[in-house]
């Protein structure tokens, strides 16, 4: 479980987070959205340590992360993953020495054993016979999932996604976004995504954060951001027409399957 | 007031390169791997550039020499003297700041902007101990090295120029080259290379790891590790020469 506690954050004047608090628990898959330039990258740099908050903390499974010092901090970090926007594969390496990074790095295991793990998380993924290719041979969709096999090489505790989907097709985002939700399960990781997919939100959001201008606006789950009342919320979800009529129309069905008004009520609240 | 806010930032980048290796094996590996690229990658341009160099010296020298009193063998002397203290440690590494030190700065830039840099730190990996200590290491051991295979071929190549073209026997050379042979003067350059060699690596490799953008600043910054990286050398070699000799 990761906990942020009052987390601000500015540069110069500015003020790019402000007072933000949230509960990410394990074995789910939580979003940060917000528009562009509402914070969530800032956000997400604050907690794996890439920027030091001004005030706040982030505590991992109970233990605060940002008064810690450099070598706590790296006994922390060998248990996060992190997913990066543009997958941050090194160009110099091969899909398989990529993979194998981490494990030569940190880990005093024979080159067969760390080829096994490396072909065992390449195939969780779904990518065979990538091993001996360069990122530059790679589309973008693949690029991603030797990102996410990187990740979680090590067996993290956390995972941390951002952008997964930028750049992306429907159909492979898609992909991507179960991959994320079954890695999650699978391995009891706590996730946390920073996205302005709808599609993510909507298929693996099980505790979604929205954040306006740096500070929570609203939260909740995948099932109550459909009933939400919250108007920047709405406006940002379901900006076209189209998703507004999706909207509606999911309601309808939402409204059928509810057994009685007063669950209703507790979800319009 | 910006300038000295890059020296105290350049200071405590330099300082933070100093902890214990995660893993010793793939320090090395890097080490050797910035060694070939250092070294062994810069070192046709160096031979081209010291063969010539001191190919024009013994022409030139011959050119301005014209009183018969002087006899022959003094244009090596000359030639010697000036490669040993001169051209090959401060042109050859003016030279190496283009090559090896733009590949330093574009290398860390594209690194920070593409967000390798911080996958690194994500990790748990000093950034600045894995990428950059590795190049400053492997600038100072291969850098003395190439300033010595530059005297060697500057001094090969003026002998070449001197016999080919009439100006000096070989005889006459080699006696030059051995008259008033002052093996401090060795000694002298190859301080030069080292100060030089750490210049080439960690001042790109500031620009380079600070780099903030995209594509165009990537540009800016290799321009600026060069620029600097030259007004530095320039500037220490007249500090060094004014101490040293």
């Amino acid at each position: 479980m990761i906990e942020v506690k009052n987390i601000k954050k500015s540069f110069g004047d500015k003020i790019v987070i402000n007072d933000v608090s949230a509960t990410m628990k394990a074995g789910q898959c939580n979003l940060i959205i917000g528009a562009s330039g509402s914070g969530k990258t800032v956000l997400m740099k604050c907690m794996v340590g890439l920027f030091a908050p001004d005030e706040g903390d982030v505590l991992y499974s109970g233990q605060p992360f940002t008064t810690l010092d450099r070598e706590a901090k790296t006994l922390v970090r060998k248990e996060i993953g992190m997913l990066f926007q543009g997958s941050a594969l090194f160009d110099s390496l091969t899909v398989e020495e990529n993979v194998m990074f981490p494990l030569n790095m940190f880990t005093s295991l024979s080159h067969k054993q760390k080829l096994d793990r490396v072909n065992e998380v390449l195939n969780r993924v779904n990518l065979v016979d990538t091993n001996r290719k360069f990122p530059g041979e790679l589309s973008g969709g693949m690029k991603k999932r030797v990102g996410i096999a990187r990740a979680i090489v090590l067996n993290p505790k956390y995972l941390f996604c951002d952008e997964p989907n930028s750049g992306l097709d429907p159909q492979t985002s898609l992909v991507i976004d179960k991959l994320i939700k079954e890695i999650t399960m699978e391995y009891n990781i706590t996730t946390v995504v920073n996205t302005h997919d709808m599609n993510s939100v909507m298929e693996i959001g099980d505790y979604i954060m929205y954040m306006y201008k740096g500070h929570k606006e609203w939260e909740g789950s995948n099932k109550e951001i459909i009933f939400s009342k919250n108007q920047r919320l709405n406006d940002f979800i379901f900006a076209s027409e189209f998703l507004r009529d999706a909207k509606d129309m999911r309601m309808l069905e939402e409204r059928g399957k509810i057994p009685n008004d007063r669950n209703m009520d507790d979800m319009l609240k | 007031m910006k300038i000295f806010g890059d020296i105290g930032q350049y200071l405590l980048m330099l300082k933070s390169m100093f902890s214990k290796p995660e893993n010793n094996k793939m320090y090395w590996k890097e080490f050797m791997h910035q060694c070939s690229e250092i070294g062994i990658g810069s070192l046709g341009i160096v031979a081209i550039i010291s063969v010539f160099i001191g190919a024009v010296s013994t022409i030139q020298t011959a050119y301005q020499l014209v009183s018969p009193l002087i006899p022959p063998s003094t244009i090596a002397q000359i030639v010697r003297d000036t490669v040993i203290l001169e051209f090959a440690p401060t042109l050859v590494c003016i030279v190496l700041a283009g090559v090896a030190g733009s590949r330093i700065a574009s290398e860390l830039g594209n690194m920070r902007v593409s967000e390798q840099i911080d996958a690194l730190e994500i990790m748990g990996i000093n950034s600045r101990a894995y990428l950059i200590r590795p190049k400053i290491m492997a600038a100072l051991l291969m850098i003395p090295l190439l300033v010595v295979i530059s005297m060697v071929l500057g001094i090969w190549g003026g002998r070449l120029a001197g016999t080919m073209s009439g100006i000096v026997s070989g005889a006459d050379f080699d006696k030059g080259l051995l008259e008033y042979f002052l093996p401090y003067n060795v000694v002298f350059a190859l301080v030069k290379a080292y100060v030089f060699a750490f210049i080439i690596s960690s001042v790109p490799a500031f620009y380079g790891y600070h780099v903030e953008g995209g594509a165009l600043e990537i540009g800016r910054a290799s321009t600026k590790a060069v620029v600097v990286s030259c007004i530095m050398i320039l500037f220490s070699d007249y500090v060094l020469s004014a101490l040293l000799l």
